[in-house]
């Protein structure tokens, strides 16, 4: 079939960017969309053009750094998969495909459809850990937790820090991710002792990188390729609600 | 640790601030509500409610400045949160569409606005008689209030009526995702709540809007005040 390509294109920070059409003939339908931009970049290469830069890694939905929008879907339209998971069954011949890349203050652009994420890891670095000062490490198995609670911390845990949640967000906000970062740690015997001070920090920390706040909206669930739920998100309110009552 | 203070001041202590002052409010609004409904019962029901609520003297004075504050609170905390949202996407997407959120969540800073214009509106209407002269004549007519007479005329012309109308279908819009949002905010929310909140706010919108609206289409229709 063939596909029309409207990506994106910027060559750094500082230069302008515009969307840039490309013509895509002969797409397989099992193509993923990154195989079609490899297809597209080798058009670009043979014609002494610049390639389209984007991130990717696994190309199996498990890493995170495909991030793309897609006609105006993060990661596309479709539920809990990742941009290297977005088929070209998914179009029909004749389709205008637009790409563009994560659009917020705190991950700034790198090139055409490449952003930098290292907010995150702020975030990260400022509470998303637990301390453990003395001893070798624990033995696995040596601190029991019970079913439930493991596979709450595991529905968490499978966030893989792709920046979705903040590129569907209509205020460009870092909630789920910080929720669920907190929430995976929250659910587990060894996150307690740090509970109260990891949520404030992280939650400061997200503040002073620049991301939105949160208004409810819940397009970041729908977008999120693990589909973490924004209960994690109520559940940090809570935290924070808690960590502010015990002060005075 | 943190100082109150400063917890408050970050992105979801502005919202704590917010969902506090706006159930609040939402209190005013259902109290206001039931109060006025009593147009239905005839002049002397809603004539000597009012005249009661204007001998509050002090008391009166008390509960306007506490309205006044909750109002300044939840605008004032919208107003920091709106610049902090916008600054976090400086440069927009060509194409960006929602998944699966409300038109409702999405327009929270629209009705918002428009609540407020219309508050306005509302208070230099029938408080201190600015716009509309004639029916604010007619409450302070004789010797008590009579606020059945000053509202039947006021809604008789359809341009008030439905200016009003319209500004309840907003409110009512703003409420819906209001408290459907707000025990996710504070954090009362678990997983089995979560959906029944998003239904409770539908059904609390359509009540404050089922009832705010039936006030100005009766009189509108002649049910209420006519011949
Ligand atoms: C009688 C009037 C009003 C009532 C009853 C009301 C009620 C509420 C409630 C219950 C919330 C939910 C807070 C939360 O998300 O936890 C809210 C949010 C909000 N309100 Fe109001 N409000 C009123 C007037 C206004 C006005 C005048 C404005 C602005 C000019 C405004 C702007 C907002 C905004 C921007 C939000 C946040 C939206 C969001 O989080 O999605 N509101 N309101
Ligand atoms: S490339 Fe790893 S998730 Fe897409």
């Amino acid at each position: 079939m063939k596909l029309t390509l409207k990506v994106w294109r910027q060559k750094n920070a500082t230069a302008a960017g515009r969307f840039e059409s490309y013509e895509a003939n002969d797409v397989s339908p099992d193509m993923s969309l990154l195989e079609l931009l490899d297809v597209v970049n080798e058009q670009l290469v043979n014609k002494g053009e610049e390639p389209v830069a984007f991130d990717h890694d696994c190309r199996e939905g498990i890493c995170g750094a495909c991030s793309m929008v897609i006609n105006g879907h993060a990661h596309g339209s479709d539920r809990g998969t990742t941009t290297c998971q977005v088929h070209m069954r998914r179009f029909t011949n004749g389709d205008t495909v637009v790409l563009e890349p994560w659009r917020a203050k705190p991950f700034p652009l790198v090139r055409d459809l490449m952003v930098d994420r290292s907010s995150f890891d702020r975030i990260i670095a400022s509470g998303g850990f637990v301390s453990v000062n003395t001893g070798g490490a624990p033995d696995a198995n040596a601190l029991p937790i019970g079913k439930v609670d493991a596979d709450h911390a595991f529905d968490a845990a499978a966030c893989i820090g792709c920046g979705a949640c903040v590129a569907a967000c209509k205020n460009a906000s870092a909630m789920l991710f910080v929720a669920a970062k907190v929430g995976h740690l929250a659910s587990l015997p060894q996150g307690q002792p740090e509970r109260d001070a990891r949520a404030v920090n992280m939650i400061m920390t997200m503040d002073r990188e620049g991301f939105g706040a949160c208004t409810n909206t819940y397009d970041c669930e729908a977008a999120c390729p693990k589909e973490i739920s924004v209960d994690f998100i109520g559940a940090l309110n809570r935290d924070y609600r808690k960590a502010l009552s015990s002060t005075r | 640790m943190i100082r109150l203070g400063d917890g408050l001041r970050s992105s979801i202590g502005t919202k704590f601030l917010m969902a506090v002052s706006g159930v609040l409010l939402l209190g005013f609004v259902v109290a206001h509500m039931l109060g006025n409904l009593q147009l239905f019962l005839g002049h002397e029901a809603l004539d000597s409610y009012a005249q009661k609520i204007q001998d509050m003297g002090a008391l009166l004075w008390v509960a306007r400045a506490g309205l006044f504050t909750l109002l300044v609170l939840h605008v004032g905390s919208a107003l920091k949160l709106t610049r902090q949202n916008r600054a976090a996407r400086p440069i927009p997407y060509g194409v960006h569409k929602p998944f699966q959120s409300s038109y409702a969540s999405r327009t929270m800073v629209m009705s918002g606005v428009i609540v407020l214009a219309f508050v306005l509106y509302h208070l230099l209407h029938f408080t201190f008689g600015a716009v509309d002269a004639e029916s604010y004549a007619l409450a302070h007519a004789g010797a008590g209030l009579q606020v059945h007479a000053m509202v039947v005329h006021a809604f008789q012309q359809p341009i008030v009526a439905l200016s009003y109308m319209l500004a309840m279908a907003l409110l009512s819009l703003h409420i819906a995702h209001g408290v459907g949002s707000l025990f996710q905010t504070l954090g009362l929310n678990t997983q089995r709540t979560r959906c029944a909140a998003t239904r409770l706010g539908k059904g609390v919108g359509a009540v404050v809007f089922l009832g705010n609206v039936s006030m100005p289409l009766a009189v509108l229709a002649g049910w209420v005040g006519g011949n």
